[in-house]
C-alpha cells in the first residue's frame, strides 16, 4: 500500500508508459535513481532509511538466531526445552491440527480438498480471463461440492460443524460472506440511490445501523440472542448463525462501497439508456452495473482481505478458526507453552494471504486504469 | 361439637359469575397440583434434556480451553481432567465413551449458551454460587474440583505459608475477586502487602517472571500452569493456603431431574471407585468379589443400574474406560504432569480431602 502511495503516476517506476518502450540500460539507470531518491533523496528520506537499518541491525540478528540458528526443528517436546531457539518441531507435530483442527483424521483429505477447492475459485476470478457470467455458475458448484466435503457427505457419516475447524473454516466464512453478501449489497446500494423514500430509508437505516456495530457485537447476537428468540426445538446451526452475520455484516460495507460506484458513472450514461428504451432494471443490468462494478473491484479486493483477517473473530463464539487452533495446539500439556511459534505460524498464514491479496489488487488497479485508457 | 357446628354459617354458594370465571382457573390448578403430586411421589421422569440427548445420539458438552483441564491432542480430540468426565457420562447414557461432542465456549458466554440449549452440560470449571443455582436457573452435580485463590512465590523467599508473608509484595490483577480476596487475606491475619496491580494475565505473568513482585496471585489451578510456563519452574513453589473457595461442578439446566442424578452419581462413582480402591487395572478382579457392596457397584447385583434405567454394568464400564476419580485426577493435572498438582482438598475424606460420596444402595 505504501510504496503504491509513494509512487506517483508519473514516476518512472509506474506502469507507464510502458516499459518496453523504454531501453533496457536507461530503464536500469533510472530505477537505480529512483532508488536513490526515495531512500536518500531528502533529510528526512536519508533519517528514515538510517533509522531503519539501525533497528533491523537490533532486531534482525536475535531474530535469526531464534529462528533457524538455534532453532530445533524435529523431535519431541523435551528437546525443544532443552534448546534456545524456536521449537519448529512443535509446528510439525501440530501442523495437522493447526491447519483442520477437530476434523476426524481418517477423512482429513476432505477439509484438504475442499481448502484447495476454495483457493482454486479464488484464484480463478482473479484472472480478468473469468470475469464472465458462467464463472457465477462455476462458483455455486465449487462451493456446493467444498460445503459437501466439508460435511462428510454423500459417502459416510455427516460431520456436524462443530468438528469443522482450522483453515477451511476462515476460507468458507469469507468466501461464502463475499458472494452471498453480494446480491444483498447490490440491492442495498441501489435501494439507497432509490428516489422511493420508503425504501431508501430502509436502506439506510440498515447499512448505518450495521455499520456502527462492531463485528464482535453482531456475532454476539448471532450466537447469544437469536436461540434465545427461536421457538424452542429450533436450533440453527452456530456456523451457519455466525455465516449468516457476517452476510449481512459484510452487505453493509459492500452496498457503501457499490454505491460509490454508481456515483462514479455520469449522467449521460443513464439519459443514454433511456433513450434506448431500456427500463430501470434493464440500465441497471446492461449499462450502469457492468461499469459501476469494474470500477470498485479494487476496493472490493481489499474489502475481502479485511473480512479474511476478521473470519478470526469467530473465536470469541467458540469457534475454531485457524488462529484459535494455533492457539490451543499450545494448551496440549505434551507441548505447553509455544505460543509464540504457534502466533507466528498462524501470522505467516495470514500475511501470505494478504500479501498475495494486496499485490493482486496493486496490479489489478493498475490494469484497470490501462483498461480506461 | 354440636354447638360449635351450628354456630358456623352454612357454606354459602359463591356467586354463579365468580364460579364461572374461577372454574378454568381451579381445574388449571388442580390439574397442575395432581402432576406435581405424581411427579413428587413417582421416580425421576426423563425430561426434555435426556430426551433430546438420546434422540440426537450425542451429549454436547460444552468446555474451556486450559491444559490439563480441556484441551485438544495432535489429533485434534478433546483430552483433559473434565474432558473425561464427559466420557463417562457417555458411557452411562450410551456404553460408549465417544457419543459425546465437546463444544468450546468462552467464559463469558458459556452460562447463556447453556441456558439457550446449546449444551447439555457445561463441564467447562463452572463455579457453583448461589445465584447461579437459584436465579440463573441452573442445577450443578457434586463439585469435581475444589479450586481455590492461590499464592505462588519464589523459593528464595523461604516461605512456607502465606502468613509469613508480611510486607510482600504482591501482583494481582484488577478487577477480579482475586483483588478483594488478597486485601481480606492480609487484613484478617493482620499482616500487610503493597499491591502490584496489572490488568492484562500474561503482564501479570512477566511482571512476576521479572521479579518486580514477591507473590502472583490467581485461581490455584492457573498458577500451577503459570508455574509451568516461567523459565525456572522449580525456583517457585506454590503455597498450601487457598484463599477463596471455587467450588467447580458440572452445570445442567432446570427441568430434568434423571439428567441430574446421572450426573450425580457418574460422578460419585469415579470417587466411590476410588475409596474402594478400585482401579482402570483391577476393576475385573473386583467382579468376583463377594462383599455386597462392590457386587451392587460393579454391577454384578443389577438392582442399581435397573433403578437408574441405565446398563447395569456402567460404573464398571466408566472404570475401566476413563479409571477412578485418583487416576482421571493423576493423569491430567497430578504431580507426575506438567500441570503438576497437588490432590490436596481433592482428596478422599479418608485421606483428609473433601472428595465423600453418598452411599451406592
Amino acid at each position: 500500500m505504501t510504496d503504491h502511495a509513494l509512487t506517483p503516476t508519473s514516476h518512472p517506476l509506474a506502469p507507464f508508459p510502458p516499459p518496453q518502450q523504454v531501453p533496457r540500460q536507461r530503464l536500469a539507470l533510472s530505477h537505480a535513481r529512483a532508488l536513490w531518491g526515495a531512500l536518500f533523496g531528502t533529510p528526512v528520506n536519508t533519517a528514515i532509511t538510517l533509522a531503519c537499518v539501525a533497528a533491523l541491525a537490533v532486531s534482525l540478528p536475535p531474530l535469526v538466531r531464534w529462528a533457524i540458528l538455534d532453532a530445533v526443528w524435529s523431535g519431541p517436546a523435551e528437546r525443544c526445552a532443552a534448546g534456545e531457539g524456536a521449537c519448529w518441531a512443535f509446528i510439525g507435530e501440530k501442523l495437522r491440527y493447526i491447519l483442520l483442527g477437530f476434523y476426524d483424521q481418517d477423512r482429513q483429505w476432505r477439509p484438504l480438498a475442499a481448502t484447495l477447492i476454495l483457493l482454486g475459485l479464488a484464484g480463478m476470478s482473479a484472472a480478468p480471463l473469468f470475469w464472465r457470467r458462467a464463472t457465477l455458475g462455476v462458483w455455486l458448484a465449487g462451493l456446493t461440492v467444498a460445503l459437501l466435503l466439508l460435511s462428510g457427505l454423500p459417502d459416510g457419516p455427516p460431520v456436524p460443524t462443530e468438528r469443522w475447524s482450522g483453515l477451511p473454516v476462515n476460507l468458507l466464512l469469507t468466501t461464502i460472506g463475499m458472494i452471498g453478501a453480494f446480491p444483498l449489497a447490490v440491492l442495498l446500494a441501489l435501494a439507497r440511490r432509490s428516489r422511493m423514500g420508503g425504501i431508501r430509508s430502509l436502506a439506510v437505516l440498515f447499512i448505518e445501523v450495521t455499520r456502527g456495530v462492531p463485528l464482535i457485537a453482531v456475532l454476539y447476537v448471532a450466537t447469544l440472542l437469536v436461540p434465545l428468540m427461536l421457538p424452542s426445538g429450533l436450533a440453527i446451526d452456530k456456523l451457519l448463525r455466525a455465516q449468516i452475520a457476517i452476510i449481512l455484516f459484510v452487505s453493509a460495507y459492500l452496498a457503501e462501497i457499490i454505491r460509490a460506484g454508481l456515483q462514479a458513472i455520469p449522467d449521460g450514461q443513464y439519459e443514454a439508456a433511456r433513450a434506448l428504451g431500456l427500463t430501470y432494471w434493464g440500465t441497471m443490468r446492461l449499462v450502469i452495473l457492468p461499469q459501476a462494478l469494474r470500477t470498485v473491484i479494487p476496493s472490493i479486493v481489499n474489502l475481502a482481505i479485511g473480512l479474511f483477517q476478521d473470519t478470526t473473530l469467530i473465536v470469541v463464539i467458540g469457534l475454531f478458526d485457524v488462529l484459535n487452533t494455533a492457539r490451543n495446539a499450545a494448551k496440549d500439556p505434551a507441548w505447553l507453552g509455544f505460543y509464540t511459534e504457534a502466533f507466528g505460524f498462524a501470522a505467516l498464514i495470514y500475511l501470505t494471504v494478504c500479501v498475495l491479496a494486496s499485490r493482486y489488487s496493486l496490479w489489478l488497479e493498475a490494469r484497470l486504469r490501462r483498461v480506461e485508457r | 361439637m354440636r354447638g360449635l357446628s351450628q354456630s358456623s354459617p352454612p357454606p354459602r354458594p359463591t356467586s354463579p359469575t365468580n364460579a364461572k370465571g374461577l372454574t378454568p382457573r381451579l381445574l388449571i390448578a388442580g390439574a397442575l397440583s395432581l402432576a406435581l403430586g405424581l411427579a413428587l411421589t413417582g421416580a425421576a421422569k426423563a425430561g426434555p434434556t435426556l430426551d433430546a440427548i438420546k434422540a440426537r445420539g450425542t451429549i454436547k458438552v460444552g468446555v474451556g480451553t486450559q491444559p490439563g483441564f480441556f484441551s485438544p491432542d495432535s489429533n485434534g480430540r478433546w483430552q483433559g481432567f473434565f474432558v473425561d468426565f464427559g466420557r463417562a457420562l457417555s458411557i452411562a447414557v450410551f456404553n460408549d465413551p465417544d457419543k459425546v461432542q465437546f463444544i468450546a465456549s468462552s467464559p463469558q458466554q458459556r452460562l447463556p449458551s447453556l441456558q439457550s440449549g446449546e449444551f447439555d452440560i457445561l463441564l467447562s470449571g463452572v463455579t457453583q454460587t448461589f445465584t447461579r443455582a437459584t436465579k440463573l436457573g441452573f442445577h450443578f452435580g457434586p463439585v469435581v474440583f475444589y479450586d481455590g485463590q492461590g499464592l505462588l512465590v519464589p523459593k528464595k523467599l523461604g516461605v512456607t505459608k502465606g502468613k509469613e508473608l508480611n510486607g510482600a509484595t504482591v501482583c494481582v490483577q484488577t478487577g477480579t475477586t482475586g483483588e478483594l480476596n488478597i486485601t481480606d487475606f492480609f487484613r484478617q491475619n493482620k499482616i500487610t502487602f503493597k499491591p502490584v496491580v496489572i490488568e492484562e494475565t500474561a503482564e501479570n505473568q512477566k511482571a512476576f517472571a521479572s521479579g518486580r513482585c514477591d507473590v502472583l496471585t490467581q485461581d490455584s489451578s492457573d498458577l500451577a500452569i503459570t508455574r509451568t510456563l516461567l523459565p525456572k519452574p522449580d525456583d517457585y513453589v506454590l503455597l498450601p493456603e487457598r484463599i477463596s473457595k471455587e467450588p467447580l461442578a458440572p452445570a445442567i439446566r432446570y427441568g430434568d431431574d434423571q439428567w441430574l442424578e446421572i450426573v450425580n452419581w457418574v460422578v460419585n462413582a469415579t470417587i466411590q471407585a476410588e475409596e474402594f480402591g478400585i482401579t482402570q487395572a483391577n476393576v475385573d478382579s473386583f467382579l468376583t468379589s463377594n462383599d455386597p457392596g462392590i457386587r451392587r457397584f460393579l454391577g454384578v447385583d443389577p438392582s442399581l443400574g435397573e433403578a437408574a434405567k441405565l446398563d447395569p454394568k456402567f460404573i464398571h464400564t466408566i472404570i475401566k474406560t476413563v479409571g477412578n476419580y485418583g487416576e482421571i485426577f493423576d493423569r491430567h493435572v497430578g504431580p507426575k504432569t506438567k500441570v503438576g498438582l497437588e490432590r490436596g482438598h481433592n482428596a478422599l475424606w479418608t485421606q483428609g480431602g473433601l472428595l465423600y460420596a453418598p452411599p451406592f444402595r
